[in-house]
């Protein structure tokens, strides 16, 4: 997700070099004074939505509009700020990792290992869709495993900062955590599956072997704590301007739902004894396009009036993770046989997913 | 000078290249500007992110937007 612009050569970056004692020390106290005004923001959320609804507006609790309203003004400053400060947590730690320093971790790993480095980093390794094929030839031309490859491009989409906020904030850590070990899971297994195939490597467009990549000269520079806040802030401005409006509308959307719709009106339709919920919702996902933080917050509100999570996390999972868009920009490298093939793979993954959420919980 | 954006068509790659021409014109330099979209040239540079820059062949830099200033020395400390 991540769009920070790295020169090939670090020299002729100038920077103006500030008192840099003075300049750590303010620094440290500015982390540490927006964390704590963060902090108390985060835990006043509640009785401030109550009291703009309640007390402010004169609406009464139980009402529908109520019940919408409160929703709505809890979840979405709740939301925010919890995506504000996780997003810069992240990316913090992303400004350690590049997609350069991934593909020499991965060289020289076999299958099976190999896979589950590639799913984890694929998870942490600042990644963007659009950048998905000079990344895959970069892998593979240095000779990292087709199946490895392919963890770790299943794993960046489905396992991404803003899923993972979004259902720790409206789900709980419980399920966020579930959701993470299983988006992994299936990009390992899925990337060891795909390795088995013989003679996968025809499945690339043959011009990808002729391929002579240039040397990668991309030798970012040493970064100072105060570099990788500065980019983190950046990088976490960037995300929230792109996903604060898809996750207003889903909260607005999953708060009418949440007030206005009458409990158990999906358990008919996304209950855990419907069968077909989970391969449906698949199917449904993949050519849907959009990010996750459009889609939990309704997500969210369908679960409490009945459906089960099954279906719904494989609905997700099936949307970041086998969109129509990104199939189309890996055409380009993959024959239309591989992307097929890809496709049925992690489909058939989620849907066990799918179907063993609906086991346990 | 030649500047060659590197990248598939994303959005970014346009905004690379949009700022390049404003940061080219106002330093008054002449500069060509090429969108390179084919993955053997772009990945003859050794990338692994778009959209790259690359100025009288010289790879610059990868991977998202540079900021203006950032633009503003890459052009100037080319032009020599």
């Amino acid at each position: 997700m991540s769009d920070e612009f790295v020169f090939a050569d670090p020299k002729p970056v100038l920077e103006p070099k500030p008192d840099v004692k003075q300049f750590y020390w303010t620094m440290w106290v500015g982390v540490v004074a927006v964390f704590t005004v963060w902090w108390l923001l985060y835990q006043s959320l509640q009785h401030l939505a109550n009291w703009l609804t309640y007390d402010l507006f004169g609406l009464s609790a139980g009402s529908h509009l109520g019940e919408t309203l409160a929703f709505f003004l809890y979840d979405v400053p709740k939301i925010l700020l919890l995506l504000s400060g996780m997003i810069f947590l992240v990316s913090v730690i992303r400004t350690f990792l590049s997609p350069e320093k991934t593909r020499k971790l991965l060289g020289g790993k076999r299958q099976g290992f190999g896979n589950g480095l590639a799913a984890l980093l694929g998870v942490a390794t600042p990644f963007c869709s659009c950048s998905a094929v000079p990344l895959f030839i970069g892998f593979v031309e240095s000779g990292i495993p087709l199946g490895v490859t392919f963890s770790f491009l299943i794993a960046a989409p489905m396992v991404n900062e803003v899923a993972l906020v979004l259902l720790l904030g409206l789900f709980g850590w419980q399920i966020a955590a579930l959701y993470f070990i299983s988006g992994v899971t299936i990009a390992i297994v899925a990337g060891i599956v795909i390795g088995l195939i013989p003679n996968i490597e025809r499945g690339v467009e043959d011009f990808v072997w002729q391929i002579s990549v240039g040397e990668s000269k991309s030798s970012a520079k040493k970064l100072t704590w105060a570099n990788r806040f500065q980019q983190a802030g950046q990088t976490t401005r960037e995300i929230l301007g792109k996903v604060w409006l898809y996750v207003v509308i889903g909260i607005a959307v999953g708060a009418v739902i949440h007030g206005y719709v009458p409990e158990d009106a999906m358990v008919g339709i996304l209950g855990k004894d419907v069968w077909w919920s989970v391969p449906a919702a698949v199917l449904l996902g993949i050519p849907m396009y959009s990010n996750a933080a459009g889609v939990i917050p309704i997500i969210h509100a369908l679960m409490e009036k009945g459906s089960s999570l099954g279906p719904t996390l494989a609905f997700m999972m099936s949307v970041v993770a086998l969109s129509l868009p990104e199939m189309i920009i890996l055409r380009r490298v993959l024959k239309l046989r591989l992307i097929i093939t890809f496709i049925s793979i992690v489909a058939v993954g989620i849907i066990f997913i799918g179907y063993l959420f609906n086991l346990v919980i | 000078m030649i500047i060659k954006i590197l990248g598939m068509g994303c959005a970014n790659c346009k905004r690379v290249k949009a700022l390049a021409a404003e940061v080219a014109s106002e330093l008054g330099t002449e500069a060509t500007i090429e969108e390179v979209t084919d993955v053997k040239n772009i990945m003859s540079y050794g990338i692994m992110q778009t959209p790259g820059i690359v100025i009288d062949e010289k790879l610059i830099g990868s991977g998202g937007v540079p900021t203006k200033e950032q633009m503003q020395q890459m052009i100037q400390s080319a032009m020599g």
